[in-house]
């Protein structure tokens, strides 16, 4: 079985800070970590790795260079093979741009049973670039995956849902992106750290390498705006209506009906 | 001087990421155990089974005999952090590693390091190392133990004392005479199992800290030792007694360093935090001061024990370095932890706070695998020679 894991090296929001002037985020010496929900996509594969024979895990990112590092993380916890996507021409990408990378990276690895990503990245929030992916394949997704059954070329998840789960079966191949609820992601051992630098290797491609249209990637391939970042204004303190006597009740009703509330 | 001498300053990406590692398990697994080993005297034996499940009980070994095919430096950086907030679980992997499996690794042959090494660096079993008897410290030439060969074994008689892990290892390195005519060239080195006949563990001693690793006595009564557990040569055994306290006293100093790195921390913490006269202690200059020497210490420590292990990591001689490296980080640890609790005032001096487990801990530092005077001895006698 050949799973592909993408992942995203976020900065840690533990340690970010937004600049009080310009309400951008400070990225200047702010560690970087591998995405939550991707750490959850590779423990799902790294699961099945330890269940099955002949379980080979792919990582794929499209990132700076420095993105090295999240997958040398990733493969001393036991992913066999990482590939970073990598390009100037690549900045700027909105999730579209992201996702004709991704998808282009993916034809070109080719043959693969199953494609995990994590739900949605920390820093954007956008929860888009998975489904897209799928979508740009042609393949069948399951999204909120917090439960992965594999039954020959079947899988069969849990979809979390807002009260409760859906039970879902699939074929592969397929994509599926990932929520914390699925597992406790692992922790690399020291052996795996040394084998990650000194046996395994980081294949890096660039745009040519995947054969990609320049019009479809990196700012010129995405269609979104970013007009302005703000911090939203703080909502300012409620007011109390401190007694319970039937004139406070109508000063509350009279307020609600100022703001047309009732 | 060779290019090759200069240390390298900056860690490599997988040193780092290893000392990430290492941080993470030290916080969320040792931490919490830190002050019930210490007040229990009780040794840690879930947290080597972790620490074996992460690779870290063979962090320099190559991956043929169980180890993890790291390097010295990173092994050093992994006794620092576990040392950051235990340093009875720091010396657990120091004696272990450096004296324990180390002499295996350097001397054994290969029969032995397939018996015994692969299951030390893999951390199925725990190593532990022999020398110092009661009348043997400072001046270890003086064994009093005996091997006699007798057939095809070695009868081992006598006693050490004071021994690191004792009771709760498996596999021994342990030195005894097996010519007194020649002093310490009648000393040999032998691999001996707990559960040999003639082999048992005395009284397990009381210290003033690191309490929850075990320091026991070792009875041998006739103990019985095959002929094929001598480790390197017959009389050789001094030889192999000092080098591996030269490598092991990187991990002393690594544990050294780590204590007083871990008092540092706490002292920055809770200087920030404390209030007097309405403002916090940071703000004192008196204080300010006190800060800026262990930092400055702390700092200087860390980097001769990397010089260290970097040296030995590249094969070039460092039992000089070693020997600094050690005599500094202890005297660190000492001066750092006791400013550290002297910060905390009353409330330093209780075990509500765990700096006065660290000065405990610390004073070890400056007494085994060589006391400080030893260390000196070292250094002295290579800068006059």
């Amino acid at each position: 079985m050949k799973i592909i894991v993408c992942i995203k090296q976020v900065p840690d929001t533990n340690e970010v800070k937004l600049d009080p002037k310009t309400g951008t985020l400070i990225r200047d010496g702010v560690p970087s970590i591998i995405n939550h929900d991707d750490m959850n996509a590779l423990e799902g594969a790294l699961e099945l790795k330890d269940r099955y024979k002949d379980v080979e895990i792919t990582l794929l990112t499209m990132g700076p260079p420095q993105a090295d590092v999240a997958l040398r993380e990733a493969l001393a916890m036991g992913a066999d093979r990482a590939i970073l996507v990598s390009d100037r021409a690549f900045a700027g990408a909105d999730t579209w741009a992201t996702s004709n990378t991704l998808t282009a990276a993916i034809k070109k690895i080719g043959s693969f049973d199953m494609i995990f990503c994590g739900r949605q990245a920390i820093d954007g929030d956008t929860a888009q670039v998975g489904p897209q992916v799928a979508e740009k394949l042609d393949l069948p997704q399951v999204t909120y995956v917090q439960k992965i059954e594999v039954t020959g070329d079947k899988v069969t998840v849990q979809r979390a849902l807002e009260d409760g789960y859906e039970v879902i079966e699939v074929k592969m191949p397929c994509v599926l992106t990932t929520i914390k609820e699925l597992n406790t992601p692992r922790y690399a051992s020291v052996k795996g750290i040394f084998e990650a630098y000194r046996e395994k290797t980081v294949e890096n491609w660039t745009a040519k390498d995947i054969e990609i249209d320049p019009e479809i990637i990196g700012l010129n391939g995405s269609p979104t705006n970013v007009r302005k970042t703000f911090t939203p204004e703080p909502k300012g303190k409620g007011t109390m209506l401190p007694g319970c006597d039937k004139d406070t009740v109508c000063d509350l009703f009279g307020r609600l009906k100022e703001k047309y509330i009732i | 001087m060779k290019e090759e001498a200069f240390m390298n300053f900056s860690l490599t990406k997988e040193q780092e990421m290893v000392r990430k590692l290492l941080k993470e398990f030290s916080e969320k697994v040792v931490k919490p155990l830190a002050a019930e080993i210490d007040a229990t005297e009780r040794f840690p034996r879930e947290t080597v089974e972790k620490m074996a499940r992460f690779d870290m009980m063979g962090i320099p070994f190559p991956k043929k005999y169980g180890g993890a095919g790291g390097d010295n430096l990173t092994y050093a950086i992994a006794v620092e952090e576990l040392s950051k907030v235990c340093g009875t679980t720091g010396v657990i992997l120091s004696a272990h590693t450096s004296l324990g499996a180390q002499p295996i690794y350097q001397y054994g042959t290969e029969e032995q390091k397939m018996k015994y090494l692969v299951p030390l660096a893999k951390g199925e079993k725990v190593g532990a190392f022999g020398l110092t008897e009661p009348n043997a410290g400072t001046d270890s030439s003086a064994q009093q133990t005996v091997a006699v060969l007798d057939g095809d074994n070695y009868i081992l008689n006598g006693s050490k004392v004071f021994i690191t892990n004792g009771g709760e290892a498996d596999i021994y390195i342990v030195f005894a005479m097996t010519d007194k005519s020649k002093g310490n060239k009648g000393i040999s080195a032998f691999i001996v199992e707990k559960d040999f006949i003639g082999f048992s563990i005395g009284k397990k001693e009381e210290k003033l800290g690191i309490r929850g690793s075990s320091t026991t006595e070792l009875i041998f009564e006739n103990c019985i030792v095959p002929k094929e557990n001598l480790l390197g040569q017959e009389n050789k055994g001094f030889g192999i007694a000092m080098q591996t306290l030269d490598g092991g006293r990187i991990g002393i100093a690594a544990q050294a360093l780590g204590i007083a790195e871990g008092a540092l921390d706490e002292a920055v913490k809770y200087m920030k935090e404390r209030k007097q006269f309405g403002m916090p202690l940071s703000s004192f200059q008196g204080l300010q001061w006190m800060i800026a020497d262990m930092a400055t210490r702390v700092e200087a420590a860390r980097f001769l024990v990397y010089n260290a292990a970097d040296k030995k990591d590249k094969k070039l001689t460092f039992s000089t370095e070693a020997a600094m490296a050690k005599l500094f980080a202890a005297e660190t640890a000492m001066d750092v932890t006791t400013k550290a609790v002297q910060i905390f005032g009353g409330y330093g001096y209780t075990r509500d706070y765990p700096v006065e487990r660290m000065m405990r801990d610390a004073k070890i530092t400056e007494i085994y695998e060589g006391t400080s005077q030893v260390q000196k001895m070292v250094i002295a006698a290579k800068v006059l020679k």
